[in-house]
């Protein structure tokens, strides 16, 4: 067994084990990500005050690496459809690409029918607006500017363009949080987005969210294996000083 | 037969996730994993099809109420004259490398040009915005290696260009860069592993 499949198969041991555990009563604690904290006060004040939840999840499309990011943007998205979808100006999803239209459309098709609201769904609420990059971000632009914006998130595989999208949320005085699966566009938005999300905290969104037992287990799984990540390099660079790595 | 849709397409999806995933690890299933993602690449064509009438019935209805409907108009005029000169030229046709390289282009690298300048506010709000030690050192990095990336008046600064910018950008910046890359490789590891556990439905159903 090579080392690939070994690091999958305890990976996905990690993920059962910790699912099992959950199931106990009592939950171990997050540590704090004050971008997922901000941004429940903020669905909750949208609520309040009408004003509308605008969602990004870029132009990377699901083919390829990127994907995870893309589905990291949909549970954010399920979840703040789930809370925000009856108020008067329901969360809007935008993206770059085709499939991820369609997997969006179909996320808040659930969220609505499962809130009983079938009838208030419409396909324009999950709309591309480019099908490039940068026509993309121009697209999202007008889309923040023109309506009652109150926070953006970006969640996905983003590059340049997303500086764009958050410019447009600062001038509108939106809230905005940020993750991009590529290095390019996680500097872009620590610099430009009020909470981003850098590396792993990307794919936190589901267990802060309550999005369930599973995003939980899987985030325990991946603590644990960034831990034996660290103390394998740990030890490789000690043992490089002494003389004994490989 | 709405109630089977969501266990078939968990199972569907768990299926060919499995079988892509075996086949990475197993030399002798690499052709079926390349026909499995040559049907993925026909659906991402058919998807980007229905992409482009999503962006059409967007706009057409802001024209049809009256919300900016100059820059809608305009949005579909371009995309049904572009859609038409390509799909009877080729993208290689005289007309669409034309439209690609005097509109479609020009368009582009002038949003380039706007991010420069929205990146510099950008980066000016962010200590009015977050004065957090991480955002105070990402400034002092920024200063460092500009000041190290070109002459200042034509005046090289040895300091910076020699020896900061230089450890910077080969020791922190990596440094850094492959601690990230480790996060989003676990994080996509775990998403990966949850879609084929079928603990998370981004599809159907």
């Amino acid at each position: 067994m090579n080392l690939e499949t070994s690091l999958i198969l305890f990976a996905f041991l990690l993920i059962l084990v910790f699912s099992l555990l959950a199931r106990r009563p009592g939950r171990r604690a997050l540590r704090d990500i004050p971008a997922f904290s901000k941004l429940r006060k903020t669905i909750e004040l949208s609520v309040e005050d009408g004003s509308r939840l605008q969602v990004s999840l870029g132009s990377g499309g699901i083919f390829g690496p990127q994907s995870a990011a893309a589905l990291a943007g949909l549970t954010l998205l399920r979840q703040i459809s789930s809370i925000a979808s009856d108020s008067d100006a329901p969360p809007i999803a935008t993206s770059g690409d085709g499939v991820l239209a369609l997997l969006s459309q179909d996320t808040l098709r659930r969220t609505y029918r499962d809130l009983g609201l079938d009838t208030q769904f419409s396909n324009r609420l999950a709309r591309v607006t480019g099908l490039t990059p940068f026509s993309y971000g121009a697209g999202t632009m007008p889309l923040i500017l023109d309506s009652s914006v109150s926070a953006s998130a970006l969640m996905g595989s983003f590059g340049e363009e997303a500086a764009l999208i958050t410019a447009a949320g600062q001038r509108k005085g939106a809230f905005s949080l940020a993750g991009s699966y590529g290095l390019a566009g996680q500097a872009l938005l620590f610099a430009s987005s009020e909470q981003p999300l850098l590396g792993e905290e990307l794919f936190a969104a589901g267990a802060y969210l309550d999005a369930g037992r599973a995003h939980r287990a899987s985030l325990h799984a991946q603590d644990v294996l960034r831990w034996l990540i660290i103390l394998v390099i740990a030890s490789l660079a000690f043992g490089g000083l002494l003389g004994l790595a490989p | 037969m709405s109630r089977l849709r969501a266990p078939f397409s968990t199972a569907v999806a768990m299926a060919f996730g499995l079988i892509v995933l075996v086949s990475l690890l197993s030399p002798q299933l690499a052709s079926l994993r390349g026909e499995i993602l040559s049907w993925a690449i026909l659906l991402a064509a058919v998807a980007l099809l229905l992409g482009l009438a999503n962006l059409f019935q967007v706009h057409f209805n802001r024209v049809r109420n009256n919300e900016k409907p100059i820059y809608s108009f305009v949005l579909l005029a371009a995309m049904f004259v572009t859609f038409g000169i390509t799909l009877f030229q080729g993208r290689q046709g005289l007309i669409a490398d034309w439209l690609f390289s005097y509109i479609q282009l020009p368009l582009e690298t002038s949003l380039m040009a706007v991010l420069a300048i929205t990146l510099t506010i950008a980066a000016a709000r962010l200590v009015q915005h977050r004065n957090d030690f991480a955002s105070i050192l990402f400034i002092i990095t920024l200063f460092l290696v500009l000041l190290g990336s070109a002459p200042l008046f034509g005046l090289e600064l040895p300091v910076f260009t020699r020896s900061l910018t230089p450890y910077i950008n080969r020791v922190l910046a990596v440094g850094g860069m492959r601690g990230l890359l480790i996060g989003v490789g676990l994080g996509t590891l775990t998403t990966g592993l949850r879609i084929l556990m079928g603990a998370d439905r981004p599809f159907g159903g």
